[in-house]
């Protein structure tokens, strides 16, 4: 589904992203896990299609399509979603309209009848459902106001309207506490299937104990520099990063 | 030594009356002047000849304002002085309901229509005789509320445009509700530019009271049926007696080539409520005087605004909230969004004097700059002289967010539209404050449409 060859990207000239490959299989799981700064959150961008990072080696294929040259949109349209470490509050845009509106943009380009108000209300109650979401929350301007948790809530939500064929979600275990993890984490799993996959970025393995990954990859200084099952995001979290920094550093291989 | 100062005024008054006009400004506003003093119509009574004549001996003193004054600084009117103005005339051709429709907001109103400046009964819609008095201003001349506040409010000492307009306006709305009443429809005073002459020029004067304990809406709208180079110069005073509650709306959409220059001045009572908004969306060059007199403890002032411009626009907001007692509240809140050569220009005055402790007047100005041409020129002024006040002011400048642009692109809406929607929303949060649900529906979707077409 996504093929990831050798691919360099940084911004203002500083490269982040150095060669790094990746490979990710319909129905598949795939962790990435690394200290801070090796660039997890800029792969997450540079996917997604943000014009700041700038792509200079490398190819990124989607279901077949070149991904880089496709606009952030037609990303999103293909099937792509990034679910943000950061969702930004937009004042005045409402949700419900704005969700909408994505929605019948995503199923316009899959050839799909676009929904009217009261269709797309039916999939809202929903997938609200599913995510413990206040429907309340939706009557709102997009994240406006909203907790950090429910902000997160909010964007795995809109993954599950949107049902996109590959979920990348960014650090999306920053800041929630337990409870609100498992109802992110159990709506996750919920939303998985053999022709959708997903990559999860996190720091910590906690996220990975109700999401459980197929492969797990260890992203150090823009290189991913170890691969494997979910055992190894188990050898992280009692090891810690030291030991791989450690090897990288005296043989450049872990 | 009461007979001194007698003489002190009248040798002051005769000074002033004997400033003789110099330089070319002054030259070309005194032959306009003339001008417009033939088209003086009869039937005013003495009194409002007298208010009308020292408007215009002081009209004559003052000049067209230029930007060596502070308070125009930023907005020529030469353009203005490059047209041969003259008073707009009576249009023959027939303007019918279909005509005007488009500007109605589809609004079931109490409607006084206006064609460059004068009255056109056929397509007013007039309450029942009653609590609502509603009518053109010659037509309420004998009416001794008129008599106690026409002229009364907006100074002309040292505004140009409002001495031309008390000197010379020949029609305009009356609208009067009574004590403890609430009308049962908004008021929506409609005036349309269908002159097809340049330098064609109105003047219309309007007069809203409101008393004790009174409820009332007015949209008060400038639309265009020509596309010719007119002026409109309006002036609207309201009265607000203890306790009334006064919403007013004015919406100038005039067409791209016309002048707009305006003032409107509130006076209220005792908690008294006054709520403005300002959609200015049209014109090449408008001008918004608006200003309130918190003349008594408890009154309360809403001033929202939103301005729009693209091309070459200039659209200029002066708002003045004067707190002249203490306990009283202002709240100002206004928006511009600029594109293209577009120039705006706000400069929010806001008078605590010596009397209005206890006063609390917040103050903002957010602006939207699309293009790299487009730009504003915001300033707060704030001249407090009692202590014990809270006031706050803030002024923003910026571009679109692009992280919220992004944000929008990643779910699938395309660039333009994701932009159109945050212009959108920006404009939304001062549309969305009307609380005339009709108008505010049909502005947003005006907004939304002339936002496709900038987009396009």
């Amino acid at each position: 589904m996504l093929e990831i060859h050798n691919l360099c990207a940084g911004v203002e000239g500083n490269p982040i992203l150095k060669d790094l490959s990746l490979q990710i299989n319909a129905g598949e799981v795939h962790a990435i896990m690394g200290p801070n700064g090796g660039g997890k959150s800029t792969l997450a961008q540079v996917l997604a299609g943000r014009s700041e990072y700038e792509v200079t080696g490398g190819t990124v294929s989607f279901n077949g399509a070149d991904l880089l040259e496709l606009k952030p949109e037609d990303r999103a349209r293909a099937g792509l979603f990034l679910a943000f470490q950061y969702p930004v509050e937009i004042p005045g845009v409402n949700s419900t309209s704005f969700l909408k509106a994505a929605l019948n943009e995503c199923r316009k380009a899959r050839g799909e009848e676009e929904l009217d108000a009261v269709e797309f209300l039916e999939i809202v109650k929903k997938k609200t459902k599913l995510l413990e979401l206040d429907q309340s929350l939706l009557s709102r301007s997009v994240n406006e106001g909203f907790s950090g948790g429910e902000k997160k809530r909010n964007e795995i939500f809109q993954m599950a309207v949107l049902e996109p064929k590959l979920a990348i979600l960014d650090e999306t275990d920053s800041g929630l506490d337990i409870d609100a993890l498992r109802v992110v984490a159990g709506g996750v799993n919920k939303l998985r299937r053999p022709d959708n996959a997903a990559l999860v970025i996190t720091h910590y393995q906690r996220l990975l104990n109700y999401i459980v990954p197929d492969v797990v990859h260890v992203l150090v200084q823009g290189r991913i520099v170890k691969t494997g099952g979910k055992e190894l995001a188990m050898e992280l979290e009692e090891r810690g990063y030291d030991w791989i920094l450690e090897a990288v550093a005296s043989n450049g291989k872990p | 030594m009461i007979d001194t100062l007698k003489e002190r005024k009248t040798s002051l008054a005769a000074e002033r009356a004997g400033v003789i006009p110099s330089g070319p400004d002054a030259q070309q506003a005194q032959a306009v002047l003339d001008a417009f003093a033939k088209a003086e119509p009869d039937g005013f009574p003495a009194w409002l000849r007298t208010v009308r004549g020292a408007a215009r001996t002081r009209a004559g003193q003052l000049g067209f304002p230029t930007t060596r004054h502070e308070e125009w600084k930023f907005t020529s009117i030469a353009p203005v002085l490059q047209l041969p103005l003259h008073p707009a005339g009576k249009m023959r051709a027939k303007i019918t309901r279909k005509d005007i429709e488009r500007f109605t907001f589809g609004l079931d109103a109490y409607r006084l229509v206006f064609v460059d400046g004068h009255f056109w009964p056929d397509l007013c819609s007039l309450p029942e005789k009653g609590h609502l008095q509603l009518g053109n201003l010659p037509g309420h001349m004998a009416s001794s509320e008129l008599e106690k506040h026409l002229a009364r409010h907006a100074q002309t000492d040292a505004n140009f445009f409002t001495a031309f307009n008390t000197a010379f306006f020949q029609d305009g709305a009356f609208v009067s509700i009574a004590a403890d009443q609430t009308a049962a429809k908004p008021v929506h005073l409609l005036f349309i530019g269908a002159s097809e002459q340049a330098g064609a020029t109105a003047l219309p004067r309007n007069l809203i009271l409101a008393q004790r304990g009174a409820r009332l809406k007015v949209i008060e709208s400038y639309a265009s049926l020509s596309d010719a180079a007119r002026i409109t110069n309006a002036v609207t005073e309201l009265a607000l007696e203890e306790g009334a509650e006064v919403e007013h709306c004015k919406v100038q959409q005039e067409s791209g080539r016309a002048f707009h220059i305006a003032t409107i001045q509130a006076v209220q009572a005792k908690d008294s409520r006054w709520t403005s908004h300002s959609i200015a969306t049209g014109a090449r060059l408008a001008r918004n005087q608006i200003q309130t007199l918190l003349n008594a403890e408890g009154a309360s002032a809403i001033l929202n605004g939103l301005y729009l411009g693209d091309a070459g626009q200039l659209i200029d907001h002066h708002t003045v909230v004067d707190h002249a007692r203490a306990h009283c509240e202002s709240h100002e809140f206004y928006h511009g969004i600029l594109a293209d050569h577009a120039h705006g220009v706000f400069n929010g005055k806001i008078f605590v004097r010596q009397d209005a402790q206890k006063t609390n007047a917040k103050q903002t100005n957010r602006n939207l700059l699309l293009s790299d041409d487009a730009t504003i020129d915001t300033k707060p002024q704030l001249e407090i002289f009692a202590d014990d006040v809270k006031c706050t002011h803030g002024a923003t400048v910026g571009q679109l967010s692009e992280e919220a642009v992004f944000y929008l692109r990643s779910r699938g809406i395309g660039a333009e539209r994701a932009r159109r929607m945050l212009i959108q929303a920006f404009a939304g949060d001062v549309i969305g404050r009307i609380g005339i649900d009709q108008v505010r529906a049909q502005l947003e979707e005006m907004l939304a449409e002339r936002f496709d077409r900038s987009a396009e």
